[in-house]
């Protein structure tokens, strides 16, 4: 195992403190404390339905929270005006789950578009930067093709190249390696480590794999229904003693305690 | 039996309400779209964030001029059916002669601007509202907002900008080729040449007549594109979502033009 959280670098690139978010009327978040060192690989992991996507959202600033604070690169960002918002995002990546690249773009332009929305460069510039880009991520050559030519591995990495193109400072990842064959999966687990350990970027990965997130994790979130169980390292979460983590470590199923007069109301439609 | 049908008439009413409310939420979206979509087409520039001129084109190229043959025979054979129902109607006055007035307003005020909406509804008021909902649900419009980039300045505004050009171009052209098709067949009905038809129509025709027609064109414009993005950026649930929404986005933007057309026809001929 690598060394965890580094010693030497103890700024906190991203902390949340006390979110709570609801979709309609249902909650999904409940009080999430949360804080992310620089340069860290921090893992979210949780099962479907745990509300790691919806806290990814919330991290990215594209959801509203009903309560609590996010303050990412020491700017909370809530108050943030639209143009100072802009600044921050062009320190973010995002790599999305299926790429969400745009289709109809060749694999190149989709890369280069946040250098031609938010640079002067001119085309020579943004071609090589492209270009190193897909190098980075082991795709060179394929500039010219479009998204749909692609495997769903090549498809992660043009991902990637985008989410890296302007040299962010936090690079976000939701569910990398889903999809994927074992092998391509654990392709993709070394591109983020390389990422990490090359770029100097701080590294958030949303996932419910476990073996990548093992692999690849400095400190693991543990998200179940809305609430962290435990923030802490690899071995930390792996020797929890805590029931629902081991519940979601071993891939068992909970059964949710069933009072009879409910379960009796529920079937009549009285509920 | 009595608190039955109070269950029922409560229901038709909660369901009436609810309706109601969705519909006055969808048209308040609708109006915002509507502002931000100006708004970055006019200031944009100003805060590093353009519309881009070759997206506009690309644009004006798909709904403008690849339009151009679906509305020529459109309004080619709709021309002829006026001449046709005109001819035949004047003729138990025995006032065929007279059949240009009536062609050469209805064409300029109404038919040519209701048929190019129509087809521009059809043609690319689903095409974008299919597009907008492809990248809703393949996350490209997020992907859009992390990157610092407005999806309405992206993706609407270039829309609404080529509409706006278009869509009265277009029905310029179909007020053209209505009145060449209605005027073929009254030279072979009526046995006058094509050049006194058409000496007959303008004399007939002011400026008016035909700023009325492209004036409703413009608000067709407006309509089909906004009609388009918002039925788009409502997409949910996968493929069959965005079939339901682009049909929805069809059938909403050609009720609501053949609506406004009647009303201005209302207001303005009156």
């Amino acid at each position: 195992m690598r060394p965890a959280a580094k010693a030497d670098s103890p700024e906190t690139v991203i902390e949340v403190t006390d979110l709570v978010t609801h979709y309609g009327p249902r909650q999904i978040l409940n009080q999430i404390n949360l804080s992310i060192a620089e340069r860290e690989i921090m893992v979210i992991m949780g099962g479907s339905g745990s509300g790691k996507s919806t806290l990814l959202r919330h991290l990215l600033g594209i959801e509203q929270a009903t309560s609590g604070t996010i303050r990412v690169l020491g700017r909370e960002i809530s108050t943030l005006s639209a143009a100072e918002m802009l600044e921050l995002r062009k320190k973010m990546g995002v790599a999305f789950q299926g790429g969400a690249l745009f289709s109809s773009m060749t694999v190149g332009e989709n890369i280069s578009l946040p250098l031609r929305e938010h640079t002067k460069l001119g085309q020579v510039t943004m071609d090589i930067m492209t270009r190193l880009k897909l190098e980075v991520v082991g795709l060179a050559g394929f500039e010219n093709l479009m998204p749909s030519e692609l495997s769903g591995g090549m498809i992660k990495r043009a991902a990637f190249a985008r989410a890296i193109v302007l040299d962010p400072k936090l690079l976000f990842c939701d569910e990398p390696s889903a999809g994927l064959d074992p092998v391509v999966a654990s392709a993709i687990d070394d591109l983020i480590l390389r990422l990490r350990d090359g770029l100097g970027m701080t590294i958030i990965v949303v996932t419910h794999e476990l073996d990548s997130a093992f692999k690849i994790a400095d400190r693991i979130a543990v998200l179940d229904k809305g609430e962290i169980l435990k923030v802490g390292t690899v071995e930390e979460v792996r020797n929890s003693t805590n029931e629902r983590i081991r519940n979601l470590l071993n891939r068992h199923f909970e059964d949710e305690p069933v009072d009879p007069d409910e379960y009796l109301r529920r079937l009549t439609g009285e509920a | 039996m009595g608190s039955h049908a109070l269950g029922l008439v409560s229901r038709l009413v909660e369901r009436l309400g609810r309706t109601t409310v969705r519909g006055v939420e969808e048209f308040g979206f609708a109006a915002a779209l509507l502002g931000e979509t100006a708004y970055w087409i006019g200031v944009g520039r100003w805060r590093r964030q353009p519309v881009r001129i070759g997206a506009v084109f690309e644009q004006m190229m798909e709904i403008g001029i690849r339009a151009i043959p679906v509305v020529s025979i459109l309004s080619a054979t709709v021309g002829a059916m006026l001449a046709i129902q005109g001819i035949d109607t004047l003729r138990t006055f025995g006032a065929e002669s007279q059949v240009v007035i009536g062609i050469a307003i209805g064409v300029t005020r109404e038919f040519a601007p209701m048929i190019t909406g129509i087809v521009v509804a059809g043609r690319s008021g689903s095409a974008l509202a299919a597009r907008l909902g492809t990248m809703k649900i393949n996350q490209e419009i997020d992907a859009l907002t992390v990157m610092g980039i407005k999806p309405v300045r992206y993706l609407a505004a270039p829309a609404l900008l080529a509409m706006v050009l278009m869509l009265p171009a277009l029905t310029f052209w179909a007020d053209a080729v209505t009145l060449l098709g209605a005027g073929l067949y009254v030279v072979a009905d009526l046995g006058i040449n094509l050049r006194a038809f058409f000496d007959q129509t303008l004399d007939v025709l002011v400026v008016g007549d035909l700023l009325h027609g492209l004036a409703k064109s413009l608000l067709f414009a407006i309509i089909v594109t906004i009609v388009g993005v918002v039925n788009g950026a409502s997409v949910t649930g996968g493929a069959e979502g965005v079939g339901r929404m682009t049909t929805r986005a069809v059938v909403h933007s050609i009720s609501a033009i053949v609506i406004t057309d009647m009303v201005l026809a209302f207001l303005l001929t009156r």
